[in-house]
């Protein structure tokens, strides 16, 4: 506990901790000092000049968002004090004075501090009678934010967010007196994954979203609260909508997740839910194509051909297959649909990274809440394997950051590649790919050698006094016995609550574990020989263990499985091997498509069911925490679009299974109490068996090893229409290892060509120190040619890299 | 009763010589008062830019919730209005609309004024919203009907984007007109000015001034 002090506001005796600043202690009795410099996340700089107090015993009036407040100290805010008042009001005259009345222009209007503090606090008129200063405008400071720096107060947020907060200070303030401004520099555009907070925090007009420019004004928008569908950190969003269109999204305040914050990703990536390439109707195939048909026709259909599918080769002749997209609801009503109706458990959610290890661990995840954002933030030390926080989950990557500049957090990194956490990262242990678990072991110290050099102080870090967290990636799958080597670790660090979080990358991967969409698990976690509560809830529970993703794919291919039933997922491009993914959807009898956006799966689809996206329906999130975050309807349904469980609901019912939801909170009842976790995480996460990894064969001569890479701003359906976003996206680059591109004789920013056993595909080269020698970092979707693509189905994929342009002779 | 029928037909007799009140609309009609409330208008720059820049303070200061308005972007090829932004959907519902005259008073270019113009009548709800090719006003003789082009506008020796004669900054210099200093300012009405004649109001001092 810290010491508490007593000072007097306007007359009123407040009680605050020590350190605390005027401004806040204002705020703690419900006085607010008009600012535009001051933000509670941004250290305080005093810029604006406009928080102006009297305190008494001080010569000047004092600024209250850089004074600490001290014991017996006596403010007078503008409220009693004439003094404060007149200061308030010349210094917005002066803030005025350079500031172009263009408010009618303006897309702040409305919704700008300038505005409502001059009308509350300001001077009647100006006795500026000069001409104001003049600058060309708007200057594009990337392809998504527009600065207009005439308008600008000079308060120093946006430079002090890029600085302090996201680590990206590609914005700065240029100048001196009247000509101050913020610029960028020469040729470097504000590219930051978290431009859009910028536009969001600036007090005045001068950072102005492209993508919102002219739309539409405060008084036009109903605003909606709702959780963001990119990626699983869950930040709460504002929806902001006018003729039930979405026209801007912002960051709502949940200081317990996103802060005040949220990544361009989230902010600008909503553009697809009004995309051409939405579905709007049901359609089933005929000879004349994909024909619109009514809702009753289409589920009646895909229910008669499910049917017959049973009949013909049981329930396992049916495969389900979807992403990380669905709701909680969703993701329940999907599993029950599989298990229950359809009777299979042939239904997997995960396209990429899977093994049969990874299960376990996921079975004693589900359901239960690790360490959240601020355990997180608060820990000594982190260890992050398999994930590259700012590309995948960018708001846990601010947490980290934060921790790393407030308390000095030491971050370590165990794997092949150090991603984007070069400048925060405290120690990176370099691993070949695949080869993680050794290294995770050891600093469990489950290993019989002694641990030296920096392992050994890593490992004192990691296991000494303080607080430490496991993030795991959902790419540690890839590496053998890894993910289990990370829970064990967190075990070995607490075995009562232990410190562990695996951390995928889709926005409701979490939801779909929880809910059991992986063979072999039920809703929380539960084994399908120990349904549990789940046997009584649902009608019968399938006995034995389904396929896998790729099980699934390679039994449609070969005819074993005859109807493909996919909701949410795009396995023709997504998949690890598109061409069997491509193989199975053409050779299934029936395919059912379940989906929001045209994808490449399509090509096959014996039936087309349109589905909402989550800003057109109610629904909950879960968030890598194992946070549920309910969210509402913000926007009407596109066409004839319904959610993903309603229309589950309308196929069972035609397949003679009355389910009993009339709405999602009828889903929602019936699932919370299945969803909850099963056991306890600690004795769940203690009986997963630890094997030994096994090293991955080093490839031939010159061969490197590709980790794949999920970069936030790829070719994903989600970023549909997006373009001043995609504008901004990090260019897709094949990154090695410097000594690499010595021995290869090939330098950074050049073409490159990627080749691998069934193809190759072009790129630029990056090099850099912060990838392991011998390997090759490929953004999974930035390519037209996914690395999928190009490597056959043995998986590490070994990839050699020449100068492009040179002529195929290595591929077979 | 006498009485009463003197005062009834005394009325009838004086009301005989008394010059009609009735008036013969359709076929004639009234001037009505100089500041009446009609149909509105958008007006334009007498080159036959549009005055509206989209800025929706007229539909924000409707009590009846009757003006719809979308803004955008002028650019270099199709100019609508001088300055960056103008009204690319402009709607008035003339079933909501109670002609207050509100709007009139938010505009902040003049762009919207209200006409005499009262013969408001349709068979069908949808024809009483007012769209903005409707509610534009007739090209002033010899204008451009828009979009212009900025070449067009500049040909006419008019700058109407504001911040164009500014350099930047990081070679602006106040008193060099070389170095984009000291520019004539150009109002959105294509005056140039060199010195702005703002009334001087003298303020002893801001120290005391209550409000």
């Amino acid at each position: 506990m810290t010491e508490q002090i007593n000072l007097t506001v306007d007359g009123r005796d407040i009680t605050v901790p020590k350190g605390t600043l005027v401004i806040r202690a204002a705020e703690s009795v419900g006085i607010t000092v008009p600012r535009f410099c001051d933000h509670p996340l941004l250290d305080p700089i005093g810029a604006c000049r406009q928080c102006i107090v009297e305190i008494e015993g001080q010569r000047k009036p004092m600024t209250s968002c850089t004074t600490q407040a001290t014991d017996g100290m006596v403010v007078r805010t503008h409220l009693t004090s004439e003094v404060a008042r007149v200061a308030q009001e010349g210094q917005l005259e002066f803030l005025l004075i350079n500031h172009p009345l263009d408010c009618p222009m303006c897309d702040k209007g409305g919704e700008c501090p300038l505005q409502d503090q001059t009308l509350a606090h300001g001077p009647p008129d100006s006795r500026f009678i000069e001409t104001k200063r003049r600058y060309v405008k708007p200057v594009p400071i990337s392809a998504q934010v527009a600065l207009d720096r005439e308008r600008c107060v000079l308060c120093a947020r946006c430079t002090r967010f890029s600085q302090q907060i996201s680590g990206d200070p590609f914005i700065e303030l240029f100048e001196r007196g009247a000509l101050e401004q913020v610029a960028i520099y020469e040729d470097e555009p504000y590219h930051s994954y978290f431009s859009g907070n910028v536009v969001q925090i600036c007090p005045v007009g001068a950072l102005t979203a492209a993508s919102y420019r002219f739309k539409s004004r405060p008084f036009d928008l109903r605003t909606h609260d709702g959780i963001c569908n990119q990626c699983s950190a869950g930040c709460n969003l504002r929806v902001d909508v006018r003729r039930g269109a979405i026209q801007r999204q912002l960051a709502r305040d949940n200081m317990a997740v996103n802060e005040m914050w949220n990544c361009d990703k989230g902010r600008f990536g909503y553009e697809f839910v009004g995309s051409d390439r939405r579905l709007a109707d049901p359609r089933i195939r005929s000879d004349f194509g994909l024909e619109r048909r009514t809702w009753r026709g289409a589920t009646a259909w895909v229910a008669e051909r499910l049917n017959a599918a049973i009949d013909a080769g049981g329930p396992s002749s049916v495969g389900v297959l979807t992403g990380g997209r669905l709701t909680d609801e969703d993701a329940y009503a999907l599993g029950r649909f599989a298990r229950d109706v359809v009777g299979t458990d042939n239904i997997d959610f995960r396209m990429r990274p899977r093994d049969g290890e990874e299960r376990d661990v996921l079975a004693a995840v589900a359901g239960t809440q690790g360490p959240t954002y601020d355990d997180v933030e608060a820990a000594d030390t982190v260890v992050i394997a398999g994930l590259d926080p700012k590309e995948e989950v960018p708001i846990l990557f601010l947490r980290l950051r934060k921790a790393w500049r407030k308390h000095g957090q030491r971050i370590v990194v165990v794997g092949p590649s150090l991603g984007s956490l070069d400048e925060i990262a405290w120690r990176w242990i370099q691993t070949s790919p695949g080869a993680e678990t050794d290294v995770l072991r050891q600093l469990a110290g489950d290993t019989d050698a002694a641990l030296e050099g920096e392992m050994a102080e890593v490992a004192q870090a990691v296991r000494g006094a303080g607080s430490s967290v496991v993030l795991a990636g959902e790419r540690l799958a890839l590496s053998q016995g890894a993910l289990p080597a990370a829970a064990a670790l967190a075990v070995a660090l607490d075995a009562d609550a232990p410190p562990f979080a695996w951390v995928p990358r889709r926005n409701n991967a979490r939801g779909a574990v929880d809910a059991g969409l992986v063979p072999g698990l039920l809703p929380g976690g539960r084994r399908i020989d120990a349904p549990g509560p789940v046997a009584d809830a649902w009608n019968g529970v399938p006995t034995e263990a389904g396929r896998d993703t790729a099980g699934i794919l390679e039994a449609a291919a070969d005819g074993e499985i005859t109807a493909l039933y996919l909701v949410g997922v795009d396995p023709a491009r997504d998949f690890e091997d598109p061409k069997l993914a491509r193989r199975a959807l053409a050779a299934v009898d029936t395919l059912i498509v379940q989906d929001t956006l045209e994808n490449a799966s399509i090509e096959h689809a014996d039936v087309l069911l349109p589905a909402a996206v989550s800003q057109e329906r109610v629904g909950s999130f879960t968030t890598w925490e194992g946070r549920r975050q309910p969210f509402p309807q913000a926007i009407p349904p596109h066409g004839q679009s319904l959610p993903d469980w309603d229309i589950l609901n309308q196929v069972a019912g035609a397949m003679g299974h009355d389910l009993g939801w009339q709405t999602a909170v009828d889903v929602r009842r019936e699932a919370a109490p299945l969803m909850a976790p099963a056991g306890g995480l600690a004795e769940r996460l203690a009986a997963v068996p630890v094997a030994r990894g096994a090293r991955p064969a080093p490839g031939e001569d010159g061969e490197l090893t590709v980790v794949l890479g999920d970069w936030l701003l790829g070719k994903g359906d989600m970023l549909t229409g997006a373009k001043e976003l995609l504008a901004t996206a990090r260019p897709a680059a094949a990154v090695i290892n410097t000594a690499d591109a010595e021995r290869l004789g090939l330098s950074d920013g050049q073409d490159v060509a990627v080749v691998g056993p069934a193809g190759q595909l072009e790129v630029a080269l990056e090099v850099t120190d912060h990838v392991t020698a011998g390997t090759c970092v490929l953004p999974s979707n930035s390519t037209e040619i996914t690395p999928a693509e190009i490597a056959d189905s043995a998986w590490p994929l070994r990839v050699q890299l020449q100068p492009a342009g040179q002529p195929e002779e290595v591929v077979a | 009763m006498f009485n009463a029928l003197r005062k009834g037909f005394g009325l009838t007799g004086r009301s005989f010589f008394r010059r009609p009140v009735t008036s013969e609309y359709p076929d004639v009609k009234r001037q009505v008062q100089p500041r009446f409330h009609g149909r509105h208008v958008l007006n334009r720059y007498p080159d036959g830019l549009e005055k509206c820049i989209g800025c929706e303070l007229c539909a924000w200061a409707c009590p009846a919730d009757a003006i719809y308005v979308e803004g955008a972007d002028n650019t270099p090829e199709a100019r609508y209005s001088p300055g960056e932004r103008f009204g690319k959907v402009y709607q008035i519902n003339y079933l909501r609309c109670i002609f207050c005259g509100l709007c009139i008073e938010a505009c902040p270019t003049r762009a919207l004024t209200m006409t005499h113009e009262y013969e408001l009548s349709a068979d069908n709800r949808t024809d009483f919203i007012f769209t903005r090719d409707m509610l534009l006003a007739p090209l002033p003789e010899g204008a451009q009907d828009t979009p212009h082009t900025n070449a067009e506008v500049e040909a006419r020796g008019l700058v109407y984007y504001p911040g164009h004669a500014a350099q930047d900054p990081t070679g602006y210099r106040e008193g060099d007109p070389s170095k984009g200093g000291n520019q004539p300012m150009v109002t959105p009405e294509g005056i140039v000015l060199e010195r702005i004649d703002f009334e001087h109001r003298e303020r002893s001092s801001n120290l005391g001034s209550s409000r």
